[in-house]
């Protein structure tokens, strides 16, 4: 069982990635990434 | 092969900084890119940044989870450990070795000719600590009475943010230099503590603070890259150990090669003069543990 351990895990992650640009997770990340971050500066 | 590696991590260091109009156009940023996490440490706000931050964008969707919740959008974070647990299922930690900017800072800092102090083992603990409280509970459960929380780590920890961002951006904008207060201070003064720990030991940062790290480390073990030890061919040498930036114990049986505290930096592959180390992919192989290592060095341990 361990062996297929590396494909278990591949298919696991691509689906929860699949989740994510489906459920519309992409545009807030990109949101956020081009939007100058105050809390990563140390001002908010 | 540490020639390959130096040009890898230049050239994606490069990669995630490439925007250099920023003095110019807007002060980050803002093309289609930005949709993609960059697998390494590069802050999300640095002027020149190309791809969004791993941490900071999960701190981001946990932060306002709830919200959107409430507005019927399922935003777990699925898209970020997605992104990054397909790349450690495929490789594990080697992003650290070979990809991520603030690694390759590191590592020139401990460069410097400076006296050096071994790093204190229990400390290793720490990323999963910071990735637990800083990344996922606080941003979860702190919430203003609209529901919305914030991004724990970016604000009160990461270096990466103050160096790649703050400093930047406050010597670009005069507003940003008059809004700079005690937080400032604060992050700026925990990144030059920071930046001299670096010099003294080897990757502090990776090893006791980075929740990336955290996350890569936990498939070293189930990745399709595998490092293999043959005890049956060491010399004991010790070389392995003296090149490990991490100080993975190995040889002796005390670390397993492929733990968490890995890097996959493969230094210790190209040194040790008797070949005992090698590199696979594919199904994992029932590993060769301390058991084996101890069979053939009963006293390795003494
Ligand atoms: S552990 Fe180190 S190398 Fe890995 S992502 Fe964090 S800062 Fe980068
Ligand atoms: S470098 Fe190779 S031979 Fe030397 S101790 Fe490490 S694994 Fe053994
Ligand atoms: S054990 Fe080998 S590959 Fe892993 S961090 Fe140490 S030197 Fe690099």
């Amino acid at each position: 069982m361990k062996r297929y351990l590396p494909l278990f895990t591949t298919i696991a992650f691509i689906a929860l990635l699949a989740l994510g640009i489906w459920s519309g997770e992409v545009p807030v990340v990109w949101n956020k990434a081009i939007t100058v971050c105050l809390s990563c500066i140390g001002i908010g | 092969m540490e020639r390959l590696r130096r040009r890898s991590q230049y050239i994606f260091a490069l990669l995630a900084n490439a925007y250099w109009l920023f003095p110019w156009r807007s002060p980050i940023y803002q093309g289609p890119l930005k949709k993609l996490c960059f697998p390494g440490l590069n802050c999300h706000s640095c002027p020149a940044a190309t791809t969004s931050c791993p941490l900071g964008a999960l701190q981001n969707l946990l932060a306002t989870l709830r919200p959107s919740l409430q507005m019927g959008q399922l935003h777990i974070g699925a898209y970020v450990l997605g992104s990054l647990g397909l790349i450690g299922s495929v490789a594990g930690r080697m992003p650290c070795g070979w990809i991520c900017p603030f690694g390759l800072l590191q590592k020139w800092l401990f460069l410097l000719p400076v006296p050096k102090l071994s790093f204190w083992r229990p400390l290793g603990r720490g990323p999963y600590l910071f990735l637990i409280v800083f990344v996922v509970l606080l941003p979860l459960l702190v919430v203003d009475p609209l529901g919305y929380g914030s991004v724990w780590f970016c604000k009160y920890v990461c270096p990466a943010g103050t160096l790649e961002a703050g400093i930047p951006l406050l010597c670009l904008d005069q507003g940003l230099r008059r809004a700079a207060g005690w937080l400032f201070a604060y992050k700026f003064i925990l990144l030059i503590l920071l930046l001299i720990w670096c010099t003294l030991t080897s990757r502090p940062f990776c090893r006791a603070i980075c929740p990336l790290g955290a996350i890569y480390g936990l498939f070293n073990r189930v990745s399709w890259l595998q490092l293999r030890f043959h005890p049956d061919r060491c010399v004991q040498c010790e070389a392995c150990l003296t090149v490990c930036p991490t100080d993975v114990s190995f040889y002796n049986g005390l670390d397993d090669l492929n733990s968490a505290a890995c890097i996959r930096c493969l230094r210790c592959l190209s040194v040790c003069p008797s070949n005992a180390v090698s590199l696979e992919f594919g199904p994992v192989r029932e590993d060769i543990g301390k058991e084996d290592v101890e069979q053939f060095y009963p006293k390795a341990n003494c």
